[in-house]
């Protein structure tokens, strides 16, 4: 796709669809006479519209309708919505083999997203570097090259869908989650079953954890520019500082590790984020409200949750975040690719933590819901494996959704990705004549730290051309690749 | 005590009672012929043509054909499966049926016939009409999106429950479900424990806030295909 250009003197690169994110997006590059980097965005040229045609259906459908705006981490939008639905029948207090339950389901599905990003979205990236053939630097290629990897990639994916199908029905947009609690628990068969494989998980985690960590360390030249800005980092918490996927008060750390906020409640999310509109981008821009529009965004995700914690209670993790910190003398670590690193963190604590809770006889416990007053209103937050995730929705008296609103973990990083577009794109493509599939790659592989969930799937190149169009200032095509 | 015939379905002789209706002495035959109108304790209604069938060569209903001696019946032939599939398609695309997230999915029976006659997806566009939710009631729902206007509640309700809540209004393709209220469901004296809330195939009429209640895995058809109780009457779906 080509763009008009506004000032004659000035020329467009537009990257779209990029690819190996999950979701549709592209980026526009503008350069001047000089070919110097102008300005550099990522855009998300998808419309959902889920907050307004869910108005008006009855608001127990919610966790069920509304994980459909994703087949990646559907649990995530499941356990939000349920999250705030609870609150709408008086549930919110859930009973303990209901709220282990949910947590099960919740580090199932961190598991295999994060397993899913890092196998077969970013490591072509790292073992076959930024630069190299695109016909190999794809999950087919790391097949080729490292099969043990990939197949250790696949059944990683596929234990952390075997979790969410066991405590939802499907592995794929179940139903686990209903209001003030759950529809089953977790039978002692399937228990068994998550069992036989569980220490395999744990140790192929080590090994993940090893080749992120390792790769970081090796390039520690390249991480500490590539697309690396300081900022704030955002993330609920748990009440001792713990790292808590699943539940907890919201926390934010500037730059230095100062907290902005601590232990907020998150019902009260909208005394402290607010949501600016750009007329380029169907993606909002959250923004702390003290901090205001210029300086008060923040990232979120796992670099930002290994920032923000005090600590991670499973010890093998926990070991991991204080070998991460040590790198930064405690300090919050900034470098964009140290979100691969931060990311196989928790994908080491999430098989902890599923290895603790399938020992947890509560699971097989029958007293599975809860109920209370009626409210009309819910506020559901929760730490999806791309960020902090917030589902509001206001009912009436006739138990009709009439106003929802979602900020996706996406949406916070919005500015970041943005920045590291703009940083990689002045870095790598600043007065160059002329324009190679590897210098996009750049570009692309920034925005992929951050794992955005654009919102479905388009990580096949095959599928999806991406075409690029350098212009001159007459706006005459002067070079443009496609890539199929 | 009735008198004993025989009649052949898809050349199989089957043993019936004079006076039954067709589709019932298939059923007691263990012969599943398909349906959505129809439901046992309701007089024949003969509105939805999914069980038509063809006997001594003529169409005809069966849940509105007595049986008579003799008779040759075609059931589960290729072409009435295709004409029992092209009214299926035209159902889901005349409403709004999104199976995906309706708490109906795997009890409804619209959902379990398509499955059981191999539709993937409809041939015909979908209409997309926009249709009413009526949730004024505090414990139930009218959801007209998915309405396939068997008229199994309009009966059930008069029949069974001696209240007659629900009626047709409208023709052709404006025609839907009113109740006999002007301020909607909640000015009527439909009760939750009404028959008329059980006799919906479909998710259109709902007691609220009871959706999801039962685990993907374990609803009605989920492992077995509609019909599987008419043909093994010994398996845990022959209470429905």
């Amino acid at each position: 796709m080509v763009a008009s250009n506004t000032n004659p003197k000035s020329k467009r690169i537009v990257i779209q669809p990029v690819t190996r994110v999950e979701g549709h997006g592209k980026v526009t590059i503008l350069l001047d006479e000089n070919n110097k980097v102008k300005q550099a965005r990522l855009h998300i040229v998808e419309f959902r519209g889920f907050e307004r045609f869910i108005q008006g259906r009855p608001f127990w459908e919610m966790p069920v309708v509304v994980q459909r705006l994703c087949g990646i981490c559907p649990v995530s939008h499941h356990l939000c919505a349920a999250k705030a639905i609870d609150q709408i029948v008086g549930g919110e207090n859930l009973t303990p083999p209901a709220e282990k339950l949910r947590r099960l389901m919740h580090y199932g599905q961190t598991f295999q997203s994060h397993s899913l990003h890092f196998f077969h979205l970013a490591s072509p990236d790292l073992l076959f570097g930024f630069n190299a053939d695109p016909s190999i630097r794809n999950i087919i290629g790391v097949a080729a090259e490292y099969p043990e990897l990939a197949k250790q990639g696949i059944l990683m994916r596929k234990f952390g869908q075997e979790v969410i199908k066991a405590t939802s029905g499907k592995k794929i947009h179940g139903t686990g989650a209903i209001p003030g609690g759950m529809n089953k628990n977790l039978s002692i068969h399937e228990r068994d079953e998550l069992l036989k494989d569980i220490d395999q998980m744990v140790q192929w985690s080590h090994g993940a954890l090893n080749i992120a960590k390792n790769y970081t360390l090796e390039h520690m030249d390249t991480a500490l520019e590539f697309g690396t800005f300081e900022s704030n980092h955002m993330s609920i918490i748990r009440e001792d500082g713990a790292m808590d996927l699943y539940n907890g008060g919201l926390r934010a750390i500037d730059k230095d590790g100062n907290k902005i906020f601590d232990h907020v409640d998150n019902q009260k999310y909208t005394d402290i984020i607010a949501e600016e509109v750009k007329n380029w981008s169907y993606m909002k821009f959250p923004f702390i409200k003290s901090i205001g529009t210029e300086n008060g965004w923040y990232r979120v995700g796992p670099l930002s949750r290994v920032n923000t914690c005090d600590f991670i209670d499973t010890p093998e993790a926990e070991a991991a975040r204080i070998e991460f910190k040590d790198i930064t003398g405690g300090k919050p670590n900034h470098l964009t690719l140290a979100y691969h690193w931060a990311r196989m963190i928790e994908v080491l604590h999430s098989i902890e933590k599923i290895k603790e809770l399938l020992h947890d006889p509560d699971l097989q416990g029958k007293d599975l819901v809860t109920k209370g007053d009626r409210r009309d209103e819910g506020i559901g937050v929760i730490e999806a494996p791309r960020g902090t995730l917030f589902h509001h929705y206001k009912v009436n008296k006739d138990d009709q959704v009439t106003m929802c609103n979602l900020i996706v973990s996406t949406t916070s990083n919005n500015e970041a990705m943005n920045r590291a577009v703009q940083k990689v794109a002045e870095d790598h493509l600043s007065g160059q004549p002329e324009i190679t599939e590897g210098m996009l790659n750049h570009v692309e592989v920034a925005t992929r730290a951050y794992d955005p969930c654009l919102s479905c799937a388009t990580h096949d190149m095959a599928q999806m051309p991406l075409k690029v169009t350098l212009l001159n200032v007459d706006g005459q095509v002067i070079d443009e690749r496609i890539k199929q | 005590m009735p008198g004993k015939i025989t009649l052949e379905i898809d050349g199989v002789q089957i043993e019936a009672d004079q006076g039954q209706y067709l589709i019932d002495a298939a059923d007691n035959a263990g012969v599943y012929i398909p349906r959505l109108c129809h439901k046992p304790g309701l007089e024949p209604y003969g509105s939805c043509r999914l069980c038509t069938v063809v006997v001594n060569g003529r169409h005809c209903s069966a849940c509105t054909t007595p049986v008579a001696n003799n008779m040759v019946v075609e059931n589960a032939t290729e072409n009435l499966q295709d004409f029992r599939k092209m009214i299926v398609e035209m159902l889901f695309v005349e409403g709004n049926h999104f199976c995906m997230f309706c708490e109906k999915s795997g009890n409804c029976e619209l959902q379990g016939i398509a499955y059981r006659l191999g539709i993937t997806a409809p041939q015909f566009p979908y209409l997309w009409t926009k249709k009413e939710v009526d949730a004024s009631h505090p414990d139930i729902l009218i959801d007209h999106n998915r309405c396939i206007l068997c008229a199994r509640c309009v009966r059930t309700s008069k029949d069974l429950d001696g209240k007659h809540v629900f009626d047709f209004t409208e023709r052709g393709d404006k025609k839907k479900i009113s109740v006999n209220s002007s301020a909607r469901l909640a000015g009527t004296d439909v009760d939750i424990t009404d028959q008329a809330l059980d006799s919906c195939p479909v998710g259109a009429l709902l007691r609220k806030r009871e959706g999801y209640q039962v685990p993907v895995g374990q609803r009605l058809y989920d492992l077995k295909p509609i019909g599987t109780n008419i043909e093994s009457p010994s398996t845990d779906n022959d209470k429905k």
